[in-house]
């Protein structure tokens, strides 16, 4: 089956480069909003997965109804740092334990207005220990039971332990408010900028224009998420004008497509990190001699090229470049044969046999584990490319092997360090735990000193470049297409607040 | 042996079978690697969130204790509950059944016809360039993959010519026929040729048997010879081949559903497997088990009907 789509895949992107060979340019892009319209995005679905109910949130395509329908308090910028949405305004109080927002003037689908009880009610449904919602782990160091409602559009957080980083909570994946007591979304209502009409599980979903929104009303009138699981099919319902949007392609495709005139071609960059993770609790990484073999051995432009067909950008083994915080002064990390091969007989690795473990969970990341086993050649490291199950991956991979295939999506700096870099952290995956590094983390998110925020977070990234177990290679695009006549389409990286936003797209 | 006690005696061996395949189904996804909360958690499995959504789903029970509940269930027509949506199974059941015997009746429905006609003049016109051409189209269309065929279909008719919707995306099948027409190429492409062939065997052997030899003998008719006589015997055999035919197309026929973008049985079980959903891939299983059962109960009784002679074997 997997060989058979992969072959499939290479044929069509093939087929369809051919096909349109013979095909000129000349449709003008659309430049002026205009008012009015369907939209049909087509997003890759799960079927059996896909549910309405913002808090289970997990795919891109419910992310992006979600974001519809709902709103969250606060959601990230193009930079990935929080911006209020539903929250007006927040103010932390000196000792940032305590955070009192204020809401803005909305109202729900269904006319009630959004209040303070929502928001709280939201939450209390999120971090119900019963459950299991994915924006839970954001949202855990709310004191909830010392939470309050001090009128109908301000809310009182009380926190666990001081955190000036709080707005990067309330703009979590998945942290949408919801009226008090909703607990069936078979109809959802939210207070998003569309409102719900039907739903068809697998199939399809459609919305209409909510002339009420806080924001604005959207210029469409309506919009329909339909499910098309390959890319090819994706990018042939978009083709054959079955449908105007088709989220998620491949480098391939926007290459084949990028000059033609009946596709336009939209990347955000930096939209999602490739990388290797070399895990520090055990041999042979647990030497850092070899981890700096490690990243001297990559060829990042090579992969960009190969792996990404060019449709990304070089890392420097840090996450979240053009990010908010991110330590863009750090001298860019090159290709040096001669220094790895050396540390690696300084570590004693001559000869060795490294197993990759890598899976189709993620687009790319064989093809990135293949190139980069090849480069490894001569270098005295040999490394084995194994192939795992793509449903358990994640997990398998979490645990198991000391080096892996990874990629991230965006979240802000400081979530992917709380995640992933802690003694505690739930996904470390490099098993990188320095009580030290820890420390410097509390100083970050719990100083109110925006310049000895900005130091300590540059100080942690220096750590983590030089010895650090995350060889980040390179920044993927985030590809989507449209038909020419589609216009407000933003390239802010996927999963921020401007990516998938249809309230502010238009039929030209 | 009579009819009605063959059908009942095949009947319940079917249900033994149906019974087997749903128990070596869930052995068989018990085996796979990871579980539906480590599935759902995907990129982000932190231990502590994992451990969750088994408890919420009620994967920390026994499993065996999940399997028995679930039996129980299933005489009362209760497949269990999905567990990753929390929705019913049967709404999965009945929500895919819908496209995929759509495409499996038109396909058969066309199939049927083309094929016997295609066989029957291959076979009387034996040698002829005309069963040279028949058979040359049939053999080629054979040899090219579902995946390949679709491909091309839908860049060059549905892409670049633009006759013909590339996919079914977003649309209602029996409102927009026109979403049809490329997958039910692609469906009737193998078997129209697997069939005919058959056919056309079977017809140049009953051709050439005594007893039409003795009907000629007796001066009935060439058409009645032809249609009454050697044709029933000719179709016995392709009737088995019809019936595995039949259970592929109700199996979902995976990659079509892929390609083409039609919510369709084979769509779901793909997910439901992705999403190690077990009680949803439990109730494909005895979808998929029930329906082989009948097709070919069904298919040995036509085989039966049309020639008699044929021993059939349970």
């Amino acid at each position: 089956m997997s060989l058979n789509r992969r072959g499939f895949l290479g044929l069509t992107s093939g087929l369809t480069v051919a096909t349109l060979a013979g095909c000129g340019s000349g449709a003008a892009p659309a430049s002026t909003p205009r008012a009015g319209g369907r939209l049909r995005a087509a997003f890759a679905g799960g079927g059996a997965k896909e549910v309405l109910d913002p808090h289970l949130a997990n795919l891109f395509v419910e992310a992006a109804r979600s974001k519809a329908m709902f709103d969250k308090l606060a959601d990230l910028g193009d930079d990935v740092s929080p911006r209020p949405r539903l929250a007006e305004k927040w103010e932390p109080s000196a000792d940032l334990t305590r955070w009192r927002i204020t809401l803005r003037k909305a109202v729900f689908h269904d006319g009630r207005p959004v209040r303070a009880q929502d928001v709280l009610a939201s939450y209390a449904r999120i971090l119900d220990p019963n459950r299991a919602f994915r924006a839970k782990s954001s949202l855990t160091l709310i004191d909830l039971p010392n939470s309050r409602a001090v009128d109908d559009r301000t809310v009182e957080f009380a926190l666990k332990r001081p955190f000036v980083e709080f707005p990067n909570a309330l703009a979590a994946f998945g942290a949408y408010i919801v009226p008090e007591g909703a607990e069936d979304f078979t109809k959802p209502v939210g207070s998003g900028a569309f409102s719900f009409v039907s739903f068809e599980p697998g199939r399809s979903v459609l919305l209409k224009r909510n002339p009420e929104y806080w924001e604005g009303a959207p210029l469409l009138d309506e919009l329909e998420f339909v499910i098309a699981n390959e890319e090819s099919a994706r990018t042939n319902a978009l083709l054959g004008g079955q449908v105007e949007y088709a989220h998620d392609l491949t480098p391939t495709t926007a290459r084949s497509h990028a000059s033609g005139d009946r596709m336009t071609i939209h990347r955000s960059p930096n939209s999602a990190v490739q990388a290797f993770a070399m895990k520090l609790d055990r041999a042979p990484f647990d030497n850092r001699d070899l981890r700096e073999a490690l990243f001297l051995l990559a060829d990042r432009p090579q992969l960009v090229e190969s792996v990404l067909a060019g449709s990304g950008q070089v890392g420097n083994d840090l996450f979240g470049k053009g990010y908010q915080h991110y330590a863009d002064e750090i001298g860019q990390r090159q290709r040096d044969l001669d220094k790895a091969k050396f540390l690696i007989r300084k570590a004693g690795a001559e000869g060795m046999v490294i197993k990759l473990d890598t899976s189709t969970a993620a687009a790319g990341m064989v093809e990135a584990a293949t190139v980069f086993a090849d480069q490894a050649k001569g270098s005295g490291l040999t490394i084995e490319v194994a192939v795992g199950n793509k449903d358990s991956y994640w997990a398998d991979t979490l645990k198991n092997g000391s080096l892996s295939s990874f990629r991230s999506g965006a979240m802000p700096i400081e979530t992917h360090i709380a995640q992933r870099l802690l003694t505690g952290s739930g996904t470390n995956v490099t098993k990188w735990a320095r009580p030290e590094f820890d420390a410097l983390y509390e100083k970050a998110v719990s100083t109110s000193d925006e310049a000895v925020r900005t130091e300590t977070y540059r100080e942690m990234q220096r750590v983590l470049h030089a010895e650090g177990g995350y060889l980040m290679w390179g920044f993927a695009d985030w590809i989507v297409g449209t038909t020419p006549k589609v216009g407000g389409i933003s390239t802010a990286p996927a999963n921020t607040l401007d990516w998938a936003r249809f309230d502010k797209v238009w039929i030209g | 042996m009579n009819l009605a006690s063959y059908t009942a005696r095949r009947a319940a061996l079917g249900l033994v079978q149906v019974l087997a395949v749903v128990t070596l189904v869930f052995v068989l996804v018990q085996a796979l690697p990871g579980d539906a909360a480590v599935a759902l958690a995907g990129d982000n499995p932190d231990p502590a969130r994992i451990a969750q959504i088994r408890a919420a789903m009620g994967l920390d029970r026994p499993v065996l204790e999940r399997f028995v509940e679930w039996l129980a269930g299933l005489p009362r027509l209760d497949f269990g509950v999905s567990l990753v949506s929390g929705r019913p199974v049967s709404e999965f059941l009945f929500g895919a059944i819908g496209p995929t015997a759509v495409l499996a009746t038109l396909t058969l429905v066309l199939l049927l016809p083309i094929s016997v006609m295609a066989g029957v003049l291959a076979a009387l016109r034996e040698g002829s360039l005309l069963d040279r051409a028949l058979t040359s189209i049939s053999v080629a269309l054979h040899s090219i993959p579902e995946f390949a065929l679709a491909v091309v279909l839908i860049a060059v008719f549905g892409v670049q010519l633009a006759w013909l919707p590339p996919t079914a995306v977003g649309a209602d099948l029996l409102s927009q026929p026109a979403v049809l027409v490329l997958p039910l190429v692609v469906l009737l492409a193998r078997p129209i040729c697997s069939i005919s062939r058959l056919v056309r065997a079977g017809m140049v052997d009953a051709l050439a048997s005594d007893y039409v030899r003795h009907a000629r003998r007796l001066g009935l008719g060439e058409t009645r010879i032809r249609f009454a006589h050697a044709l029933p015997n000719a179709l016995a055999p392709a009737v088995q081949q019809v019936a595995r035919t039949t259970d592929w197309l109700l199996g979902g026929v995976i990659v079509v559903e892929a390609v083409f973008v039609i919510p369709g049985l084979g769509t779901v079980l793909v997910d439901a497997v992705a999403g190690r959903d077990l009680p949803v891939v439990q109730g494909l299983a005895v979808v998929f088990a029930v329906s082989t059962v009948a097709v070919n109960l069904v298919a040995d009784l036509v085989a039966f009907r049309l020639a008699p002679r044929t021993e059939v074997v349970a």
